[in-house]
């Protein structure tokens, strides 16, 4: 829109205060902040105020940049603790979420540092990403000219692709930030990319791998950050549920990490009780139908290493006996009517999933 | 006022002293719980892994059960994992007529339908924005004056900012600050406070799980708090139930008592402890405990 027509947000150019995270490991020096005065209007990037800073102050500030409008991925740093792609972040925003009035600039996390705000994307979101295999194996025979597949089961897969690996996600997974060898938000969200795909050959082959690996899609711990970050609106963590979905439902993958069990253990759990059995919850997972049943021997250990967190909730009185081991149960027509849903959603001959991304609101 | 009140599984399972003490912190607040004793667990996401459709209608039976409680101003529930489980499920039922409509079409044997526009908060989300933190600074007896409460919030009650409604004007991953400043105390501000608590992997990755807990708890402790407040029975569970084998994973000794959030606002409204449940509790929140014996002693 030019600004003849709309009276212009911020035509005046203003003074913003931007601390920058110097880092360089070749130094040998410790990291430090650095702090520059730069003067742009408010609707002007991030990215351009450090960019000013750079030009004006010091040539030696190492950021990455190429594209400036959200485009090519590549100026993810973190705004005042939170990722953002510097491009893509205004300074009249970006001075609202900074604590002391002054924009702080960080690499971003989970990456190690190459130089100041750059850091090794190579080493970390990039070996993860090919570690799906993020190509498509062909089903044969190869058509000669190109696939037909219907609109709807690629419009399934859109959302992924809308990924401009920007590694936003990646810097915010509380799951790598505990265990960095977990695949992660966005190689993920890349693996369903070509599960969802109808072309591709692999989907077994693909769910096994993701669901036996300790790393792989169990190791997720659904905290929202990545769908937090993500600038895109890819939904990391909403795909990794349906990598789950279908590894478990459609594929029958019951993986090793006790992940598939879990989530058959507690929604079977809620059929029969209506309410969360916790005590109930721990046996199921590990593979066995209840405490007085069996379970799968390779988790007994497992198992048994839960035991004191229970038995300590019950000599605390947190817990009856009774009720550790018997749980709690809503009313019989409750409970029936509980059952009824199951059966009724259950029984569908196809999992019905709506993606507000996809089908937007209409209201 | 009056709410439909949901309290969840855990508050009536693992962990009790949260239910427990919310029933005796509400009516010195005027609010008039009327529990949906029929409801059904919110799925805590996991149902919702296995299939989306099921736990959008479980959800909205529970919605509709509580759309029914005559005179109730909203729904209230005590746990963040049933906030973002449920708010989930909710913005696709009201999101689309269609979908609602199919949904409902489940439900309609039981007599139940859900209306779009269900009002689901929080007790902390309710604390701040129906009571109002100076109707509750008021009623104080026990103000909790050089105690340092840090905050844990859980995943579920901060992310994602848009579905939970949280803005400038809603800053809703603040309010437990102004929370423990309104009852009188200092707020500890730590690196782990709205981060993960690990309980969600915890059968899967019992390490990365605890390590999360461990790491969290320690750095509250390097803060120096004295005590953790939670809205989330969830997190209570890895933070408080496995805290000491968080201990072990991370290394280091733990002492860090945590607190469900209506204990919390029961110790400033000058309930005893015991009755709070305090003394149910894995880690004795020996230092919660002294102060308000401390406290008591110096008003007598
Ligand atoms: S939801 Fe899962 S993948 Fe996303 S940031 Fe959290 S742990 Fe990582
Ligand atoms: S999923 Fe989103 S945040 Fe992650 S790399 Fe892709 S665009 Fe960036
Ligand atoms: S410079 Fe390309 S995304 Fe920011």
């Amino acid at each position: 829109m030019s600004s003849t027509t709309t009276a212009p947000r911020s035509s005046v150019p203003q003074a913003f205060k931007l601390r920058v995270r110097r880092y360089d490991p070749e130094s040998g020096q410790a990291a430090y902040w650095d702090e520059h005065e730069i003067e742009l209007e408010g609707h002007r990037s991030v990215l351009e105020g450090i960019l000013q800073a750079k030009n004006r102050f010091d040539g030696s500030i190492g950021i990455r940049c190429s594209c400036r409008q959200a485009i090519c991925g590549s100026c993810g740093v973190r705004i005042n603790g939170e990722p953002a792609l510097a491009c893509h972040t205004h300074l009249d925003e970006a001075i609202k979420s900074a604590k002391d009035g002054v924009i702080e600039i960080e690499p971003m996390g989970n990456m190690p540092v190459i130089k100041d705000l750059i850091v090794d994307m190579d080493a970390v979101h990039w070996k993860k990403v090919r570690r799906v295999t993020p190509w498509l194996i062909a089903k044969q025979p190869v058509p000669e000219r190109e696939y037909i597949v219907d609109r709807e089961s690629m419009v399934d897969v859109t959302q992924t692709m809308a990924c401009i690996q920007c590694g936003a996600c990646v810097s915010d997974c509380l799951a790598m930030e505990v265990d960095p060898g977990f695949i992660g938000p966005a190689a993920l969200a890349k693996a369903y990319r070509f599960v969802g795909d109808p072309r591709d050959d692999a989907r077994h082959v693909r769910l096994n791998d993701l669901s036996q690996d300790p790393q792989g899609i169990y190791d997720c711990t659904h905290c929202f950050k990545c769908v937090e970050a993500c600038p895109k609106d890819v939904n990391p963590m909403g795909q990794i549920m349906r990598l789950r979905r279908i590894a478990g439902s459609d594929e029958q993958i019951v993986d090793v990490n006790n992940g598939h069990r879990h989530e058959e253990a507690f929604t079977t759990l809620i059929r029969d009780y209506g309410l969360l059995h916790e005590a109930e919850l721990l046996p199921r997972s590990y593979g066995g139908d209840s405490w007085f049943g069996k379970f799968h021997p390779a988790a007994g250990k497992e198992l048994l290493s839960s035991l004191p967190a229970i038995v300590k909730a019950v000599v605390k009185g947190k817990v009856s006996p009774t009720k550790a081991i018997f749980g709690h149960k809503i009313a019989k027509r409750d409970l029936d009517s509980v059952k009824r849903i199951y059966e009724r959603v259950e029984g569908k001959p196809q999992r019905y999933e709506l993606n507000l991304y996809i089908v937007g609101e209409d209201e | 006022m009056k709410v439909a009140y949901w309290p969840g599984c855990v508050s009536r399972g693992f962990t009790p002293e949260l239910h427990g003490s919310m029933a005796k912190v509400a009516p010195l607040l005027d609010i008039e719980l009327v529990e949906l004793d029929r409801g059904n667990c919110c799925g805590a996401g996991v149902i919702a892994e296995h299939n989306q459709e099921l736990a959008d209608t479980l959800n909205a039976r529970t919605f509709a059960l509580a759309q029914q409680v005559e005179g109730a101003e909203l729904m209230m529930n005590i746990c963040s994992t049933c906030q973002g489980a449920q708010t989930e499920c909710q913005e696709r039922l009201d999101a689309n007529a269609q979908y609602r409509a199919h949904v409902n079409e489940t439900l309609s044997s039981d007599g139940l339908t859900y209306e779009k526009g269900l009002t689901n908060k929080n007790f902390l989300w309710l604390l701040v924005e129906e009571i109002g933190l100076d109707t509750l600074a008021s009623k104080v007896r026990r103000p909790l004056t050089n105690l340092k409460v840090g905050p844990f919030y859980g995943c579920y009650i901060v992310r994602p900012r848009n579905r939970l409604g949280i803005d400038d004007e809603h800053p809703r991953d603040h309010y437990m600050e102004r929370l423990i400043e309104a009852l009188g105390g200092t707020v500890i501000e730590y690196a782990g406070m709205r981060k993960c608590c690990g309980f969600p992997i915890i059968t899967m990755n019992k390490d990365a799980s605890l390590k999360q807990a461990g790491t969290h708890l320690g750095d509250a402790m390097d803060a120096e708090a004295d005590c953790l407040v939670t809205p989330c029975p969830l997190c209570h569970l890895n933070l408080d139930l496995q805290q000491p084998l968080a201990a072990k994973v991370v290394a280091r000794k733990l002492e860090m008592p945590v607190l469900h959030l209506p204990q919390l606002v029961g110790l400033a409204l000058g309930l005893d402890p015991k009755d709070l449940g305090l003394s149910r509790h894995v880690v004795k929140p020996t230092s919660v405990i002294d102060w308000s014996t401390s406290v008591v002693a110096s008003a007598a």
